[in-house]
């Protein structure tokens, strides 16, 4: 079916929550835990298997390809390679004009695709493709210096610079501060499910390309997708029931997408499958660039801020920018007259960065809560009460009201559970056995964004049931359950008599599952369509009844600071004689409106904080500056958390609703908990030490620089 | 396709027939290192020799101590009543390897052999003598956090990442090969070599040799022994540095000891000079910094892990006295493991 007339848009009316802040059974946990849902990879049994060949140069020409041996192998179909792959219409974005020329902006780039009748087939094949370059001097190496550049804007839209006061003159005057540089280095969304795309080219259809993909958003991918293979949008098809995580590196379609469309154009009517390495996800899926953050504050003798500058200096590809919006919780956080923030970027021969979760906010606020923690010691004031003082009764960004800031609500609440009270002031002052004990907190925040271009059809059904359509997409968050409990509230029936149907194009418009916004996106045209059924049919539709409609963001957010608040406590344990950390508890206490589900919200949270936490103690690409590639490209040597790390992990909300964010009270709750949380580890591990580090990760060397007691040194 | 031949032979005789008569043969296990190597192109063994249909999976007493089996799986190993009780280092090095799922696959010779995991030993797209002899090596000027800091050559910086073979080593343990040409037994503290200008040779085994069993000897010093891994996350992770430390003590006093230091080198570090100054002596932390100190005087390092004398060091001043106040407590139960 296609959308022919594009229907109205509304802001629907905040919705009576019943089924709503129920704790109602992810509905798709059945068939995931009994492995009946099927992911990307697991359609079409008959597909060709496509495996890359990456470039092993990170600049120059490729100059010739040779596919002798690889054709030779019983089972090979086809080797592309930019001579012979199908030409784009459009090839101006060069991470995804794959295969179109012969240029080489980053090692691990595709140089060519393999497709054959079995995968060990086609991964032999494609070791066996020699491939020869032209190879120019690359720069790979991201140092401070090369940051030079000013993009035209940052990520999500927001202005590269900020400049407020003067900056230089409210340092100059203030009685205590701090100026400090702090690093992130580079992160790898590593989600579970692989970067997965089955790819069926089918030129006499209607709709000549479908895929299968392992993405978080189908309808995005079909806008991208459809211009460059000289398609309108409608004529890709897109399909994507079960995700298995995405954390923003299925945000955007990236290469592979294309590469898998590219070969099945050339094998028409035979679906043909690529499935990314963990390896190769390295190269080709996204990354969150390594940041450094000069930070500048300057307060008063009580610890009153009038000075915040934040200079942000972090690299992008010299093939495609990404510009992460690294200081713009600087803007908005603390109080403040004078106020200077920047974003400059070097542009590296390396793979292409993208979103990662809380892209922007990880960064800045893990360099911005640290800054606070060392205000909190320059000034002799406790970090809880130093937040609270300086909270800012309107935006300092924009000096807009805030839609409903709750920060010091969260931290009172947080101080109180964790015991913040009986804290001793001083670092270095509690030693339990062989370790070194202390506590951090640090503040959290993150935008509310309601995206615009979300429709929703609700279709009545015999026996008092519905119907309700979405092209949203749920990558393992809830989306299929807390949608229906969003349907059933506004319709006013049982959320057993929802049926929800989402992940395909078939169904009408809706944005990405990222910037927290789907459930605030998809659940408002939701809402907008149901008023609309009940303007078209009534309050007793006849089956079969249907109306569809779109959701727009309350007007009046425009003139408020949408936003949402946390607060992040943490307790680090640092080994005296090896440096080593752990965390045996944290606690985050949030204000993100309405809580739809309990049970998946609290699935979000935590494992939110526990990224934060593998953020603190271990996540760390390291990019080889002789190659230009990541060489710690599995899960071996880039470490994440594991189940041993996290212990006594405690999350809260508080209880509220926020019918400006969305007619649910809801805001987003997807990215809020890895913010701040790097912070507050490291904020502890100051207390624990009296060590300050001040770039991440936390490793355990980092502590033995301490003044340590190793006798003999 | 990449094809291989695979065997799965009844009798140790003909496993070591089939490896030693075809330079392209290999012998699998738990596959958990192997497997890992075929799909990275990393090993490309024209044949495998599946050695898991031979029994060689008891644990049994011998000569006072015990015999274990070369395919008794770590996860067996390390909950067996008498490892637990008499070398408490071996299987506390055993429970703070890998994980659950591949402690239940990987197997007691396995471990031994399993290969470093330097990053570009992994990565074929990178030069590596140990991979490709003659090929350079990228992580002497390279990412090097793991990197060997004693015992290093000019061919090679990587380290041995078994958890086990340290602890072994520091039991006094001995490996039972069965060769083309007989049975020999070999000394854990011989098994394993330095890179010298040979870095694709691990250990001290020819083409053909298979590890049949390890025996672990009645040691005067293992019963009062422990290992202590340190890493950056709590688990799944491989030795920053790990430290072996097995003692016999009079009183307050070191009558014998064995510290073996694991992530330092290219084989299971026996620091025989550390020993040697603390033989005799109290166990304090500044004897024990002191001795660790000499035993270090040939460290290299680098930027990435100059951080290794000094952990290491603290590892061991750590694992040393925390053996001397478990003594001091110790009761007639016996050392809890």
């Amino acid at each position: 079916m296609s959308i022919t007339q594009e229907p109205s848009s509304r802001t629907a009316r905040p919705i009576e929550a019943r089924e709503m802040g129920r704790s109602v059974v992810r509905r798709d946990g059945r068939a995931k835990v009994t492995g009946t849902a099927t992911y990307a990879a697991e359609h079409a049994q008959d597909a060709l298997h496509a495996v890359v060949v990456q470039s092993t140069i990170a600049k120059g020409r490729v100059t010739s390809v040779d596919a002798t041996q690889t054709l030779a192998q019983p089972g090979v179909v086809e080797v592309l390679d930019h001579t012979s792959a199908p030409r784009l219409d459009k090839t101006d974005d060069r991470e995804l004009a794959v295969l179109q020329d012969d240029r080489v902006g980053f090692r691990g780039q595709v140089v060519a695709v393999v497709l054959a009748e079995s995968l060990e087939v086609a991964r032999e094949g494609a070791a066996l493709v020699e491939v020869s370059y032209d190879t120019q001097q690359h720069h790979v190496e991201f140092t401070p210096e090369a940051a030079t550049d000013a993009p035209e804007k940052v990520n999500a839209g927001y202005p590269t610079d900020t400049d407020v006061g003067d900056l230089d003159a409210a340092m100059a005057e203030a009685t205590v501060t701090v100026e400090q540089t702090y690093s992130t280095p580079y992160h790898h969304n590593n989600p579970m499910e692989p970067h997965a795309t089955i790819a069926l080219w089918d030129e006499g259809a209607d709709r000549p390309l479908v895929l299968h993909d392992s993405t978080q958003g189908v309808h995005p991918v079909a806008k991208t997708l459809a211009p460059l293979f000289g398609l309108e949008q409608a004529q890709v098809q897109v399909l994507a029931p079960y995700v298995g995580g995405g954390f923003g590196s299925k945000g955007l379609p990236h290469c592979h997408e294309v590469v898998a469309a590219l070969a099945a154009k050339a094998v028409p009517g035979r679906s043909v499958k690529l499935v990314l390495t963990r390896q190769q996800l390295f190269a080709l899926a996204g990354y969150r660039t390594a940041t450094v953050s000069r930070m500048r504050l300057g307060a008063d003798r009580d610890g009153r801020i009038s000075a915040v500058g934040h200079e942000v200096l972090e690299q992008t590809s010299a093939i495609k920018e990404f510009a992460e919006q690294t200081a713009t919780i600087s803007r908005m956080m603390y109080a403040g007259e004078h106020r200077r923030t920047s974003h400059r970027l070097a542009r590296l021969d390396v793979a292409v960065p993208s979103w990662m979760r809380a892209p922007g906010e990880l960064p800045g606020a893990h360099a911005l809560e640290v800054a606070m923690d060392e205000l909190a010691v320059a000034a002799g004031v406790d970090p809880v009460a130093l937040r609270e003082l300086n909270d800012p009764p309107r935006s300092p960004e924009d000096d807009q009201p805030w839609n409903d800031r709750r920060l010091v609500d969260c931290l009172h609440r947080g101080a109180e559970r964790f015991g913040w009270a009986s804290r001793i002031d001083a670092p270095r002052s509690t030693l339990d056995g062989d370790w070194w004990v202390g506590t951090g907190v640090a503040s959290a925040t993150y935008p509310t964004y309601v995206m615009p271009g979300n429709q929703a059809r609700v279709v009545a059904l015999e026996g008092g049931r519905y119907r309700v359509e979405v092209g949203a997409v749920d990558i393992g968050t809830g989306a299929w359950t807390v949608l229906a409990q969003v349907a059933a509230d506004a319709l006013g029936c049982p959320v057993a008599s929802v049926d929800v149907e989402i992940a395909s194009t078939d169904l009408p418009a809706a944005t990405v599952a990222g910037g927290s916004a789907g459930t605030s996106s998809w659940g408002g045209a939701i809402a907008a369509a149901v008023e609309q059924l009940r303007e078209d049919h009534g309050e007793h539709p006849s089956p079969g009844a249907e109306s569809t409609a779109g959701g727009e963001a309350d007007p009046r957010q425009q003139e408020h600071a949408m936003h949402s608040f946390g607060a992040v406590f943490a307790e680090a344990r640092v080994h005296r004689w090896t440096g080593e950390i752990r965390v045996p508890r944290m606690l985050g206490v949030y204000s993100v409106g309405r809580i739809i589900n309990p049970v998946l919200a609290r699935s979000q949270f935590l494992g939110a904080m526990t990224m934060g936490l593998g953020a603190a103690l271990f996540e760390e690409s390291v990019r080889d500056p002789r190659f230009g590639h990541v060489v710690t490209q599995d899960l071996a040597s880039y470490h994440v958390a594991s189940h041993a790390d996290v212990h006594d992990l405690q999350v809260e909300w508080l209880d509220e609703s926020d019918t400006l964010a969305t007619p649910m009270g809801s805001r987003g709750i997807g990215e809020i908990g890895i913010v701040g949380t790097s912070a507050a580890v490291a904020n502890a591990t100051f207390h624990a030490t009296g060590v300050r580090v001040r770039s991440l990760p936390l490793t355990a060397d980092r502590f033995l620089a301490a003044p340590a007691e190793l006798p003999g040194r | 396709m990449r094809t291989f031949t695979y065997v799965r032979p009844d009798d140790v005789a003909s496993a070591v027939e089939a490896v030693a008569a075809d330079a392209e043969a290999r012998f699998v296990a738990g596959g958990s290192n192997l497997v890992d190597h075929l799909k990275l192109g990393v090993a490309r063994p024209g044949t495998l020799v599946d050695v898991t249909r031979l029994g060689l999976d008891a644990i049994e007493p011998h000569e006072g101590g015990l015999r274990v089996g070369a395919n008794v799986r770590n996860s067996d190993l390390a909950a067996h009543p008498v490892v637990r009780q008499r070398y408490p280092a071996v299987a506390r090095a055993l429970l703070a390897g890998a994980s659950g799922q591949i402690r239940h696959q990987a197997t007691t010779a396995g471990n031994l052999l399993q290969r470093t995991r330097c990053v570009y030993f992994q990565d074929v797209t990178t030069p590596c003598h140990k991979r490709e002899p003659g090929s350079g090596c990228s992580a002497i000027e390279g990412y090097g956090r793991y990197n060997a800091i004693l015992g290093a050559s000019g061919s090679c910086v990587a380290v041995h990442p078994s958890d086990l073979a340290v602890a072994l080593t520091a039991v006094d343990a001995v490996v039972v090969v069965q060769g083309p040409g007989g049975e020999r037994r070999v000394p854990m503290t011989e098994l394993h070599r330095l890179p010298g200008d040979r870095p694709q040779d691990d250990t001290v085994l020819e083409h053909g040799d298979l590890v049949t069993a390890v025996e672990l000897p009645d040691s005067p010093v293992a019963g009062l022994s422990t290992y202590y891994k340190a890493r950056d996350r709590a688990s799944y992770a491989f030795a920053l540095v790990s430290v072996a430390a097995a003692v016999d003590l009079d009183g307050d006093t070191v009558r014998d000891l064995r510290v073996v230091w694991g992530g330092v080198a290219h084989r299971p570090w026996r620091a025989t000079t550390l020993e040697d100054r603390l033989r005799g002596q109290r166990l304090t932390e500044e004897t024990i910094a002191a001795a660790a100190d000499a035993e270090l005087a040939d460290a290299v390092t680098g930027a990435d892990n100059a951080y290794k004398p000094a952990m290491v060091r603290g590892a061991t001043v750590h694992a040393l006295t925390g053996l001397a106040r478990r003594a001091g407590a110790a009761t007639t139960e016996g050392i809890d493991a």
